[in-house]
């Protein structure tokens, strides 16, 4: 009982100072009051790539530039521009690269369509080899032996293999 | 043929492994190419009274290139654009990014200043508007005010010889 509650306590701890880590990125920006700009926020920033450590978001990261894009970001926000249209003005500056999730261009049609290509060739192999295989088999007429068809026999009937009668 | 598929595959793996060691994964490529610079008007940081703006760079071509004295990767630079602005081949502009002036300044005593002249971009702003995400970076600008070239990260000797010094002739003459 008494090793339960110190367990919950020190889960209480921990909780606490993980909620303490959790919006640290929110405190580097000018705060804004509203919690609805923050959420909106928080939502787009997390579908943006930071450009300078590049396998994080722009909500997650603490380089300076994208405590600089949040900002931008945020005023654009209040100022009262449509998600898409922050999506294009950071396009315009940096790229498809800063989205997460491309459009699909020409020029993405492989990232896109890439892995479906891929599961349907294997797929389409997969099949093909099984096809091959069969039609060997049939052609080889392949007949069993006496002894075989009884072990064959022996191995499919359910009363077989438990205990002996 | 039981040995060529596997071989094949591999084959093309290496290919694409290949490609993959050579690719500069930190190296964005610039939506800004060919597409007409950002106006901005700043300070200059040798005199924050006067300032300089996009449509006084107009007809001419010009190099920017954005710099900071805390960025460490300026310094291999920078004795190459030293180099390269005493040819005065092209006017060269240095975009002071999310510096301090003083330290700024005293950079430039120390190490030599290759810029005609130097904007302040304090807060970073037209670094942004201009795609900038890696200090340094350099950007030619040809005299339609129409960004042509982006180079990230420190320019070596062979980028300006090669690369920057044959465009700038281009799009001079």
């Amino acid at each position: 009982m008494r090793r339960a509650m110190l367990m919950h306590r020190a889960m209480f701890v921990l909780l606490v100072l993980l909620a303490g880590a959790a919006p640290a990125w929110a405190e580097q920006a000018a705060p804004v009051g509203d919690p609805a700009v923050e959420e909106r926020l928080k939502t787009l920033s997390n579908e943006l790539r930071c450009l300078v450590c590049q396998n994080q978001s722009l909500a997650d990261s603490n380089a300076d530039l994208a405590v600089d894009l949040r900002n931008q970001v945020r005023e654009q926000i209040v100022a009262g521009r449509s998600d898409a249209q922050i999506r294009t003005w950071l396009t315009e500056r940096y790229g498809d690269f800063v989205l997460y999730r491309p459009p699909l261009k020409r020029t993405t049609l492989m990232l896109w369509l890439g892995p479906a290509l891929l599961l349907v060739a294997a797929l389409a192999a997969l099949y093909l080899t099984l096809r091959r295989r069969r039609r060997d088999m049939i052609a080889q007429n392949v007949e069993l032996t006496e002894a075989e068809r009884r072990r064959a026999e022996a191995l499919l009937d359910p009363d077989e293999g438990r205990a002996p009668r | 043929m039981r040995f060529l598929i596997p071989l094949a595959v591999f084959v093309v793996l290496l290919v694409f492994l290949g490609i993959g060691l050579n690719l500069k994964p930190r190296e964005v490529p610039s939506p800004l190419i060919d597409k007409p610079a950002p106006a901005f008007s700043l300070a200059r940081l040798d005199d924050p009274a006067a300032s300089v703006s996009l449509q006084d760079m107009r007809g001419k071509v010009w190099v920017l290139n954005v710099w900071a004295s805390w960025c460490v990767a300026c310094l291999d630079e920078h004795p190459h654009l030293v180099e390269f602005s005493r040819k005065g081949l092209v006017p060269l502009y240095g975009l002071n990014y999310k510096d301090v002036p003083d330290a700024a300044r005293a950079w430039l005593g120390k190490h030599g200043n290759p810029y005609d002249v130097s904007i302040v971009d304090a807060d970073g702003r037209v670094g942004i508007d201009y795609g900038v995400y890696g200090v340094p970076e350099t950007f030619v600008i040809d005299s339609q005010g129409v960004i042509r070239y982006k180079h990230i990260g420190p320019v070596t000797p062979e980028v300006l010889q090669n690369t920057i010094e044959p465009l700038v002739r281009r799009l001079q003459s």
